[in-house]
């Protein structure tokens, strides 16, 4: 009766987990926050000296890594070098295109993936596996190969093929990963309800899966924009962001 | 009522060499609550399935209110389910999941707030309808699913073992609800269960199945008094059996020599086939226990027997004896306070009416995997 009546918060608490001590209390309330700003910290460094170096007064002649004061001069001048420009934006569209394309085949292989048994199945797993863990080295090596075979000129199409290729992979893990404990009777019971296998898709498992779709989008978009050494087997004459970056400095 | 509403004609399901369901026949009429019992893996939620047109069936034929449906998909079936796993729409709050077969069929704003509103309140979960299905309780998902599929008005509503993921209380509730719920809305309800108890409780009528196949079909007293078979004897309560041979079948009874010598009356009706080896049975509450002195009564039943365990359970008196042949027999005797005077060790007789024995037709044993019941 008078655990009732005492029932006070630190009571309560202390009922909840294992019992701790006064001291792992103490630990908790300040190792836990102090590592965790130092790994912040330690991620977002690069990020961070890039954007200041944005703002760094230095001769236009050479890149120099060292701090020269404050300027907005490099944002008043982002487009003056023409070549630069137009790398970028031969990258913004293959990154676009490619993530499309790659997305929904992605989404395609990890709905068939789920929702199947077939035979190829473990195959087709082993293979986007393969094509996440094998060296880019030896995919832009081998696409290369492949497209001189067939007599493919290099160019854009070619490297959108090459970041689909790469990209589906990324996309179908993140999706399927999303459709993990995705229970199928929810779309048993879209249909019993009377929508129709349509119906279903976009009532029911897109919205279910959206999350993962648009973080299987972005990965890919991400992993399309910042690609060189694919790139660099399979453009030709064409010049993406990374290519023009490392041919400048 | 009278009116068929569901016709299984020699339905079967392979799944690879797997005989889910074996050439199952089956009527069920309008407005019945009609359960499906079974040990796991006898096929029930196949069958449901089928008719829920989640699965073709291998052979056979489904009818739905006098119409073939074997090959309809299931958006174009008059019929609802309710799953095991609720299978509510996570990403949709509670009115929205109920509305969403309504908004299937274009029914228009008005009426889908009004027929929301309405199930709901059948249900009793007025109030929530902005929840989404993970701010609720097991019981409460239970709930929204059933008016997702009620709101439908379906013609036959399947359901499989959905008081499955409840506790003990909540089931004993729900169980008492869904029946009030079918009664009000008249909709025919087919249920999965392989809780004996549930199935006995709720239903109209139920088939007891196991591997593939139909046992018997009948109203629960039917099935508890008159079992057909040795494996519906035991599934459904305890029971004692013993072996005999038919002697003599007269003005609608028949003498049966059980094993170890006394000689039995069983109803002739009982007695379909015409086999003279025969394996009779009774429920363990229709004995009576006396001491062995004298002649038995007359007009009953009897065996004899020795005493091995007495023990008191409040409401009864349960006693274990070794009966003829090998036998051990059951014997529930409920406690009006005169127990029968007798100990552990003594020689007894176990008296019943000829009308409570049954005859059943005998069964393989239990495997393993079916004893969970
Ligand atoms: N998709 C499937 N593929 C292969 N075999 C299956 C499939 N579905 C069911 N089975 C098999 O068919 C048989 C009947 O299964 P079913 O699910 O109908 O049993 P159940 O009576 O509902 O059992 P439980 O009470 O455990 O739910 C089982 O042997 C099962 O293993
Ligand atoms: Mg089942």
């Amino acid at each position: 009766m008078s655990i009732v009546a005492t029932r006070d918060a630190s009571l309560v608490e202390g009922w909840g987990g294992p019992k701790q001590t006064r001291k792992q209390r103490r630990l908790r309330r300040f190792v836990l926050p102090i590592y965790s700003a130092l790994v912040i910290l330690y991620l977002l460094t690069p990020i961070f000296i890039i954007v200041l170096y944005g703002f760094n007064q230095t001769s236009p002649k050479k890149v120099a890594f060292r701090w020269g004061g404050f300027t907005l001069r490099w944002y008043r001048k982002a487009f003056v070098l023409s070549g630069l420009t137009a790398a970028f934006k031969n990258s913004l569209m293959i990154a676009a295109i490619s993530t499309i394309i790659a997305t929904i085949l992605g989404t395609l292989v990890a709905l068939a993936l789920f929702r199947y048994r077939y035979r190829g199945k473990g195959a087709t797993e082993g293979i986007l596996f393969a094509n996440i863990a094998a060296p880019e080295i030896v995919l832009g090596a081998s696409l290369l190969s492949l497209f001189v075979l067939f007599g493919v000129p290099r160019g854009i199409r070619t490297i959108i093929i090459a970041h689909v290729m790469f990209n589906i992979a990324y996309v179908a893990v993140t999706v399927r990963a999303r459709m993990a404990g995705f229970d199928r009777a929810i779309e048993e019971a879209a249909q019993d309800l009377g929508a129709n296998p349509l119906q279903t898709f976009i009532r029911v498992t897109l919205p279910l899966i959206f999350p993962g779709i648009l973080a299987g989008a972005l990965l890919a978009f991400a992993l399309s924009i910042d690609d060189f050494i694919i790139t660099n087997f399979v453009s030709g004459a064409v010049e993406t962001f990374p290519i023009w970056v490392y041919g400048a400095v | 009522m009278g009116e068929t509403d569901v016709r299984l004609d020699q339905v079967t399901k392979r799944f690879g060499d797997v005989l889910a369901v074996d050439d199952l026949t089956l009527q069920i009429d309008q407005g019945e609550f009609f359960s499906l019992l079974g040990p796991s893996g006898c096929g029930k939620t196949t069958t449901l399935r089928m008719i829920g047109g989640f699965e073709d069936p291998t052979a056979g034929v489904i009818h739905l209110g006098g119409k073939d449906v074997t090959n309809l998909p299931p958006y174009r079936r008059n019929v609802n389910t309710v799953f095991q796993s609720y299978a509510l729409f996570p990403h949709l709050d509670v009115f929205e999941n109920v509305a969403f077969g309504l908004r299937r069929h274009h029914v228009d704003r008005q009426e889908i707030k009004r027929r929301v509103g309405e199930s709901l309140t059948l249900v009793d979960m007025p109030g929530l309808e902005r929840r989404k299905p993970g701010q609720l309780s097991g019981g409460q998902q239970q709930r929204v699913a059933l008016a997702r599929a009620l709101v439908n008005e379906p013609k036959l509503l399947l359901l499989d073992e959905p008081l499955g993921a409840l506790d003990l209380k909540l089931r004993k509730q729900m169980q008492l609800e869904l029946k009030r719920i079918q009664k009000d809305v008249g909709i025919t309800f087919l249920y999965v269960t392989h809780d004996q108890e549930e199935a006995m409780t709720m239903s109209n009528r139920l088939a007891v199945m196991r591997h593939g196949k139909i046992e018997q079909i009948a109203t629960p007293e039917e099935v508890y008094e008159h079992p057909a078979t040795e494996f519906v004897a035991g599934f459904l309560g305890a029971s004692n059996l013993l072996e005999g041979e038919v002697k003599s079948r007269h003005a609608g009874v028949a003498d049966v020599v059980v094993e170890g010598g006394s000689t039995v009356t069983v109803p002739d009706a009982s007695l379909n086939g015409s086999e003279s080896r025969v394996k009779i049975g009774v429920r363990p509450e229709k004995i009576r226990l006396e001491e062995d002195e004298g002649e038995p009564p007359s007009g009953w039943n009897s065996v004899r027997g020795v005493l091995q365990i007495a023990t008191f359970v409040g409401v009864s008196h349960q006693y274990t004896v070794d009966g003829p042949a090998g036998t051990t027999l059951t014997v529930y005797a409920q406690n009006l306070g005169s127990g029968a005077n007798v100990a552990p060790g003594d020689r007894v007789r176990l008296l019943w009416r000829p009308e409570h024995t049954f005859v059943v037709r005998p069964s393989e044993p239990l495997a393993e995997w079916e004893e969970e019941q």
